[in-house]
């Protein structure tokens, strides 16, 4: 590479860091107060760049960008108003996913105001030609762009320093508390850091429009990078933010101009693991204070003689079911059992294990994908693709988890999505091995295996197997260790579990039993399209875990029944799944928190 | 002034307070004595609403201000400093009595900056250092002029001599002594009498949440027994 175009990429990083900087901004200040990770915060960038294409075709687009950025941090007030004020005080997971739920909403607003097309923005007026660097064109507006991260960094910098809301919110940042004790009214305070943070995500997203169109993906995308950046800058650090950001664009920029674009994805993993090995809390993050008491969960009841019979008779039932039902309903089950093993598989994480997973499908697509692969290309017969297939997932649970196991709390939450994100795009973009976009067709199982009893006794066999193999994991002493690491972490250390170790193990163990999901999937379908990982199978998988309540044994498979039965009742007749998803997750949070399990129990 | 009426209150299930009662006169410095895990400091966050009372009655200046947020019962002129003080560290001093700061109240006094720094001089001359970079007594005097700049009509301070070098100690209860002076009611719990006398007209003394004693301090000087009794003397 010659020195101009080395300068050119090194500008090209610096334009790109900008709109990054200003959503993890926005992400870090809005967790440095409220201590709640916003998921949404990439759907508001979205938003953001919808609004502004929107709007430049009616007032022009310099009046369209900060108006849309502002359009943005209302509806950013509005959602704390309604949504995250009623739940500051609640479990972590709880707040995590109504933003989730938030998330999904915005999707599908955006579907239905804008279509699924994607929208081209306008080019800057004033701003359209290019400059000459050093022998090569530099587009003006990315010059623009460079001067923009700097000086929204310096316009926080002012705010928070020389304002009395400034020095408000940092000190709310420290200790809430106390600021309310001195007279501090949180309420408006939180909501107007929601509305500026959500306004520099909009702003990151409106500035974006001459340089992409509006697309419905660009939420996850950007938000598991604005996750990869504040997990490398120290969330809750706005100059930390603009470091990592800065460090994230230039090596994606530098991987392009290579000539190896496929390695922008593993190039965020290698400077994250390499920040992580050497500060764990982020470059100029701290140590956090220590999470809220923790509130040490009851121990799972051992499932009571009444479930067992429950569930015996359920099996014996199901194993029955062929003689008299026909094809669709043996379908419809099939479908139920390999989600109840995926379920149990994430409620093997986040219930005895107390840790996050919500990018849980990667395991599950990357099962299928694998099996798919492996009768496809390699020509292995059916039953050992079935074999070997889970352990792909379970290898990429190895490598993920190493990461989430050293990081508490929300911090692996945002990995665990993140990398499902990355998951998937590794997928679509991989053509030549996983076929892209369309995926791969003529995933079918052996012949004597073929016909749908058949295959349904295979499922059923499978996956009660796995989801007894994991109950009983919960039960022995390394569900012990888990449980103890989850309740008390120093406390197990002191009695000599290797926490870290154990965890780490749940999550292979996990991301196996996914994989034994994903691959029973694809030979039912006999297909496999990058949806097998999309983020929407690892938000069902959460809703399957909390329909049937987090803190129950049996709760996953119920809630993966109840869900599979709605999703194939309703989903037919409902245009807007995912939002009807996300009002749903909503409604769990808000008012049932503990599961539809728990209505039962109350009653009793 | 101050008035706590057959207060329960605890921690989740544990409960601390048992139908305790006290009352804050107007101008008045009273000390709640008791020994350690009394339940000195519950009862102070509980009036601050910085935990829920299950029963009883907190009024302040003849209103309820029983599990009000804890900001408007800031508001209403009751001012706290905490045990542990919780100087918020990345906030420079004149940074964290602004954060303190509220509009004048009528019939207290109103504090500025530069009033409280003739009373604090330490404080005037390091206005630009962090909290986190001050000794413990720099930081209790912090945590008086902060919940001052609210101007409040009466302040709870938990244990203010806790940890302090006997100069300083004499230092700060001159200065609630010229609170008091200023029209100021203060309550103030302490686990040691010698520091109790060197400010307190009257005291109370909590034992397991519960009040078992209030009277004037001279009192307790000629009822030795109840020392005996209640506090590790
Ligand atoms: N956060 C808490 N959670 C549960 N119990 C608590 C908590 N804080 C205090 N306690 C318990 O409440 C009781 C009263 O505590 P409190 O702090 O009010 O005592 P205190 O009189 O202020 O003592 P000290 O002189 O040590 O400050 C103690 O038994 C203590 O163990
Ligand atoms: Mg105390």
């Amino acid at each position: 590479m010659s020195s101009s175009s080395v300068l050119i990429q090194f500008l090209n990083g610096l334009a790109g860091a900008s709109s990054l900087f200003m959503v993890a901004a926005g992400l870090s200040l809005i967790f440095g107060v409220t201590r709640v990770v916003n998921f949404a915060h990439g759907s508001l960038y979205m938003l953001g760049m919808y609004l502004a294409v929107w709007l430049a075709e009616r007032v022009g687009f310099w009046a369209a960008v900060p108006l849309a950025a502002v359009a943005v941090g209302v509806i950013g007030a509005l959602a704390e108003i309604s949504v995250l004020r009623r739940i500051y005080k609640a479990p972590e997971l709880l707040q995590l996913l109504a933003t989730f739920a938030l998330l999904l909403l915005i999707k599908d607003f955006a579907l239905w105001a804008w279509g699924p097309e994607d929208m081209l923005g306008p080019r800057a007026p004033g701003f359209t030609g290019a400059v000459e660097i050093a022998g090569g064109a530099f587009p003006q507006y990315d010059l623009l762009l460079i001067i923009l991260g700097p000086v929204v960094l310096g316009f926080l910098y002012l705010v928070l320093k020389k304002t009395r809301w400034g020095i408000l919110v940092r000190a709310a940042t420290e200790d809430r508390e106390m600021a309310g004790a001195l007279g501090v009214n949180q309420r408006w305070l939180f909501t107007g850091v929601f509305a500026l943070g959500a306004l520099l995500a909009g702003l990151g997203g409106a500035l974006q429009i001459p340089r992409e169109p509006a697309s419905l993906n660009i939420d996850l995308s950007v938000i598991s990078d604005a996750f990869v950046v504040v997990v490398i800058g120290g969330l809750g650090s706005i100059p930390g933010a603009f470091l990592a950001a800065l460090l994230i664009a230039e090596a994606k920029a530098f991987c392009i101009g290579l000539g190896y674009s496929q390695a922008t994805l593993v190039i965020e993993f290698v400077i994250m693991a390499a920040v992580l090995v050497v500060r764990p809390w982020g470059l100029l993050g701290r140590m956090p204070v220590l999470a809220r008491p923790g509130t040490a969960e009851p121990p799972f009841a051992r499932p009571s003689l009444r479930l067992r019979w429950t569930l015996a008779i359920v099996a014996a039932a199901l194993a029955l079911l062929p003689v008299v039902s026909g094809g669709y309903t043996l379908v419809l089950l099939t479908d139920m059992l390999i989600f109840a093993l995926f379920a149990a598989s994430l409620h093997f994480i986040m219930g005895p294990g107390g840790m996050y997973s919500f990018g849980h499908a990667a395991y599950f697509g990357l099962g299928a994908y694998a099996a798919g692969m492996l009768v496809l290309r390699e020509k292995f017969p059916m039953e050992l693709a079935l074999a070997l297939a889970p352990f792909a997932a379970g290898f990429a649970a190895l490598v993920f988890g190493w990461f989430c196991v050293r990081l508490s709390g929300v911090y692996s939450a945002m990995l665990t999505l993140a990398f499902a994100q990355i998951a998937w795009s590794a997928v679509f973009q991989w053509d030549a091995l996983t076929g892209g976009s369309n995926g791969m067709v003529g995933v079918w199982p052996a012949p004597w295996l073929s016909s749908k009893p058949a295959y349904y006794f295979l499922t059923l066999l499978v996956c009660a197997s796995g989801i007894i193999f994991l109950w009983r994991m919960i039960y022995s002493p390394f569900g012990h260790a888990l449980r103890a690491a989850r309740d008390s972490p120093l406390r197990a250390e002191a009695s000599g579990i290797d926490v870290r170790a154990t965890q780490w193990e749940a999550f292979a163990i996990a991301g196996l039993a996914a994989g034994v999901a994903g691959a029973l999937y694809a030979f039912s379908k006999g297909s496999i399209s990058p949806e097998a990982l999309g983020i929407q199978r690892s938000v069902d998988g959460l809703v399957m875990v909390m329909l049937g309540g987090i803190q129950t044994l049996s709760g996953p498979v119920w809630g993966a029944a109840l869900f599979t039965w709605l999703q194939d009742a309703a989903a037919r007749n409902v245009d807007y799944w995912r939002a009807a998803t996300g009002i749903v997750i909503l409604a769990l949070v808000l008012v049932l928190p503990r599961g539809v399990g728990s209505l039962l129990q109350a009653r009793q | 002034m101050l008035e706590l009426r057959r207060l329960n209150a605890g921690y989740g299930r544990a409960q601390v307070l048992f139908d305790f009662e006290l009352a804050l006169g107007a101008g008045e410095v009273v000390a709640l004595l008791g020994r350690n895990g009394a339940g000195k400091s519950t009862a102070l966050k509980t009036v601050m609403g910085l935990l829920q009372a299950v029963s009883g009655e907190v009024r302040f200046e003849n209103k309820s201000i029983k599990n009000l947020p804890s900001y408007q019962i800031a508001r209403h002129g009751l001012g706290y400093v905490p045990e542990e003080r919780r100087i918020f560290a990345d906030l420079t001093i004149a940074e964290n009595l602004e954060v303190g700061r509220r509009p004048p109240r009528d019939g207290a006094p109103h504090w500025t900056p530069e009033k409280l720094f003739d009373l604090f001089p330490n404080l005037g001359r390091m206005q630009a250092r962090r909290g986190g970079h001050m000794s413990g007594g720099e930081q209790q005097m912090l945590a008086i002029a902060r919940t001052l700049m609210g101007n409040p009509s009466a302040i709870l301070l938990d244990e203010p001599f806790e940890g302090l070098a006997p100069l300083i100690v004499e230092s700060v209860a001159a200065t609630i002594r010229e609170l008091k002076r200023e029209g100021l009611s203060v309550l103030l719990c302490e686990q040691n009498l010698r520091y109790a006398r060197l400010v307190a007209d009257r005291v109370c003394i909590i034992e397991k949440g519960r009040l078992c004693h209030a009277g004037s301090m001279s009192e307790l000087d000629t009822n030795p027994s109840l020392l005996q009794r209640y506090l590790s003397v």
